[in-house]
């Protein structure tokens, strides 16, 4: 990177794609053409900085500015101002929501205050698809040192004293794993990377392959050279086209450095990598049917024993390991279990990554040590919730967790104290909810996601889900009776108990989670037939207050359905047999006069 | 047995691609997602051809490809709609749009207009969850999109 003056970093993640970033790239690199300036300042995509609520995001080094919500026809002005002229274009500058200050350094920002970013240490930092970058910083060092100065036994060995934990949702030790694959023997042996991520509305494992790839295929060889594995399979989602993208190019960029491949830095270790697609499973995600899904097969979980460590992969020891779980250990190899395991709570070593979202005024992608508290995370990192509303809930763990409310907020976060309360950490999907979202429609919701996605092996998971569904669904439409809530709660407790694998043994924790910890909630529903937070559509009409409207007519100009009827200047009345309930008039209503009863 | 014959060209086509893999059965789902890719959707007999040159039963295809939703066996529109019903979405009103979008175009979620011009489905977090509720239509991704938008944005491919 030396021989630029300047860096303009640009965030490739998926979110700013989405809001035209490559198109910001390009203007950026016109702008600069002419100005003759092309040869002194460079500009990287690279991936993302975490900050997706205010994206697309723009970064100058060496000065550290941090601009947000850029567009297209902004580049023209960064240029000309800030790299010309050196004065800051200060109103693309963050402003602090509470102080109402510019903070032109995002390590200033209260966003990334609480951060240690070990796992997305350098998403948003270095080009994704120039291994030098990822080699400027440290970059296969790991694998250098394991190969010359360590025994594959005393890497392992370094990795059991770091108290490294599984990412991917189980928390199983992974130095522990990788010891019980190593001492399998076979003539052949494989690493898996399971880079599924089925949760939905989660996204770290995609962020850490599209914006730091390197470091995933440094652990994996890594883990090859303690477990004696020659071959290494990324098992990626094909909804995941940029992530796969930037693995190729990542692929092929170490096997011309020769860091994949034969007799690798010249140590005698041979390993290669390849890729394989999902096709849109969520139960994919679990070990035993991630592999048979390798093999060309529906993805159907198997009985575990045996694992994968005896027997996977084309019947041989394979070891699966999440993505995140692997950007961590060349850190760990690097600087030493010890460091590492200052960081976090003594159970659960290190950090986690997050990906917020949901009723939150900062969504994003977060890395927080592990025994930050729910509360730090939501209100100091996320920005409090959005509109100014209430907290209500918040979602840990997908599919398979619970909703926690504000008596849990101060919980430090690790693996151990999310059971203890009726989640799970699970991968890092963190799902913030207000006042106006119902918890048993959000039960449903997961369940509908359970029921759709359970592979149907087993009845309990096949059969139960669907009626747990069928019940959930009887209670929002004002249907349900009070006996309902303990059938949902007996058939809940037989499904996690029989199911064969971990889908049908966790999908009943959202029901169960929101029964325990919004109980009044479901009484409304079955006793009242009411929606306290007036999301359940058979259980609510919207209507206008005389009193309060207008007449202004904009609620009837934006109805969908033309249901809303009255003159200018008078009061509005909305015929309650033609409306579909989809909100508009309430949202665009100036004087609050529409209302749900 | 499926009344289309499938042109010899696309036979020809779907052979190479089965070679490009060794005709290897554990091939099948990359063999799957190339045939996608080329086709745009699986029918009946494309599965019965990649049956034969991987020398697998015709069920075993179709077992993998009706598991898998990612396959589809229908074609989609021109203009594939997909809205997100992630989490993050779901929570940011995904489902009202995707009521309007089934109400304006007066198609259930997995199939076509009569047009063909435009299909609807859903999908799992594209990741783009700050940009919530996330729609795409094609490559395209529409963030923040309300119930309001919908109008807009099919006007757009209407054309
Ligand atoms: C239904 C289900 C879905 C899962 N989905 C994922 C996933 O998307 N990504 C992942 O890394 N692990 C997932 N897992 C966990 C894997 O089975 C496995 O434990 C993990 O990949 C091991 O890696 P780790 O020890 O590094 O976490 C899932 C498990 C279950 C039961
Ligand atoms: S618990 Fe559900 S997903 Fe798991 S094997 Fe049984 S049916 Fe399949
Ligand atoms: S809720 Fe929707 S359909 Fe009903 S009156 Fe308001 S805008 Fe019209
Ligand atoms: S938008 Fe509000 S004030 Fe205007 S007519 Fe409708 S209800 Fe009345
Ligand atoms: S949940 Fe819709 S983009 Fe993530």
């Amino acid at each position: 990177m030396e021989k630029y003056k300047m860096h303009i970093l640009i965030c490739g993640g998926t979110g700013c794609r989405a809001s035209a970033s490559e198109t910001i790239q390009n203007n950026l690199q016109e702008a600069l053409k002419a100005k003759g300036l092309e040869d002194e300042v460079q500009v990287v995509m690279t991936g993302c900085f975490g900050f997706c609520e205010k994206g697309p995001i723009v970064k100058i080094l060496p000065d550290n500015t941090f601009y947000v919500e850029v567009k297209p026809e902004d580049a023209e002005e960064i240029i000309d101002e800030h790299i010309v002229k050196g004065r800051k274009v200060m109103r693309l500058l963050y402003v602090d929501p509470e102080k109402k200050e510019v903070v032109s350094d995002s390590k200033h920002m209260e966003f990334y205050k609480k951060q240690i970013r070990i796992a997305l240490r350098n998403c948003g930092f270095i080009n994704p698809e120039n291994i030098d970058e990822y080699i400027s910083r440290d970059g296969y060092a790991a694998l250098g040192k394991c190969l010359t100065d360590m025994t594959p036994q005393l890497v392992i060995d370094e990795i059991k004293a770091s108290g490294l934990r599984g990412r991917g949702g189980g928390g199983f030790p992974t130095g522990l794993k990788w010891e019980f694959a190593s001492k399998n023997k076979a003539d052949q042996k494989y690493v898996v990377c399971n880079a599924d991520e089925g949760d939905p509305g989660a996204f770290m494992d995609r962020s850490i392959l599209e914006g730091d790839p390197h470091s995933v295929l440094e652990a994996m060889a890594i883990c090859a050279y303690t477990m004696g594995a020659t071959k290494g399979v990324i098992y990626i989602r094909a909804e995941y086209p940029l992530a796969i993208q930037r693995l190729k190019v990542a692929i092929k960029q170490a096997r011309e450095y020769g860091l994949l491949g034969n007799d690798i830095l010249g140590a005698g270790f041979s390993f290669d990598v390849e890729m394989r697609y999902g096709a849109g499973a969520f139960v994919c995600g679990e070990e035993t049917a991630l592999i048979h899904s390798m093999e060309g097969l529906r993805g159907e979980p198997t009985v575990k024993p045996p694992f994968p460590a005896e027997s996977g992969y084309n019947g041989k020891p394979t070891n699966v390991n999440n993505v995140e779980t692997f950007a961590n250990v060349p850190v760990i190899i690097n600087k030493g279990a010890a460091w590492f395991k200052k960081i976090g709570t003594e159970k659960s070593a290190g950090t986690k990554v997050f990906a917020l979202a949901g009723k939150i005024n900062n969504v994003g992608l977060i890395e927080v040590p592990m025994g930050t508290t729910l509360r730090e995370v939501i209100y100091e990192i996320g920005g409090g919730i959005k509109d100014g509303k209430k907290f209500k809930a918040v979602q840990t763990g997908g599919p398979s967790g619970g909703c926690l409310t504000e008596k849990h907020l101060d919980t430090p976060i690790d693996f151990d104290n999310l059971i203890a309360v009726g989640s799970m950490m699970g991968s890092g999907g963190m799902i913030v909810m207000d006042e106006d979202d119902c918890m048993v429609s959000m039960a449903k919701f997961y369940l509908d996601f359970t029921v759709e996605e359970s592979c149907g092996k087993c009845t309990p998971c096949r059969v139960g889900n669907k009626r747990l569904y069928e019940l959930l669904n009887k209670i929002t439409e004002g249907k349900g009776t009070k006996e309902d809530l303990d059938l949902l709660r007996n058939l809940s407790t037989v499904i996690k108990d029989t199911s064969l694998c971990g889908l049908g043994q966790t999908s009943p924790n959202p029901v169960l989670s929101t029964i325990e910890n919004f109980y009044d909630e479901y009484i409304a529903h079955v006793e009242d037939h009411k929606c306290p937070a007036g999301q359940c559509k058979a259980l609510m009409q919207y209507v206008i207050d005389p009193e309060l409207c207008v007449g202004c007519t904009l609620c009837a100009r934006n109805c969908p359905v033309d249901c809303i009827i009255g003159e200018r200047k008078e009061a509005h009345v909305i015929d309650a047999a033609k409306c579909i309930k989809c909100g508009t008039c309430m949202d665009k209503c100036k004087f609050n006069a529409i209302s749900i009863k | 047995m499926a009344k289309i014959k499938l042109a010899k060209s696309k036979v020809d086509k779907l052979v190479e691609i089965c070679k490009s893999f060794d005709n290897e059965g554990s091939e099948l789902i990359n063999v799957l997602h190339k045939a996608q890719q080329t086709f745009g959707y699986l029918p009946a007999e494309v599965q019965e051809i990649i049956a034969r040159e991987l020398n697998v039963s015709v069920a075993h295809v179709y077992g993998v490809v009706t598991f898998y939703s990612f396959f589809s066996m229908v074609p989609k529109g021109e203009f594939p709609i997909s809205i997100c019903m992630g989490t993050a979405c779901y929570v940011r009103g995904g489902e009202k749009v995707l009521e309007e979008f089934k109400r304006q175009l007066n198609v259930p979620v997995g199939e076509t207009t009569d047009d063909g011009k435009f299909s609807i489905s859903c999908l799992r977090c594209v990741g783009a969850c700050g940009l919530a509720p996330v729609v795409t239509v094609g490559e395209r991704v529409y963030g923040r999109v309300s119930v309001g938008d919908v109008a807009d944005i099919i006007k757009e491919y209407q054309q």
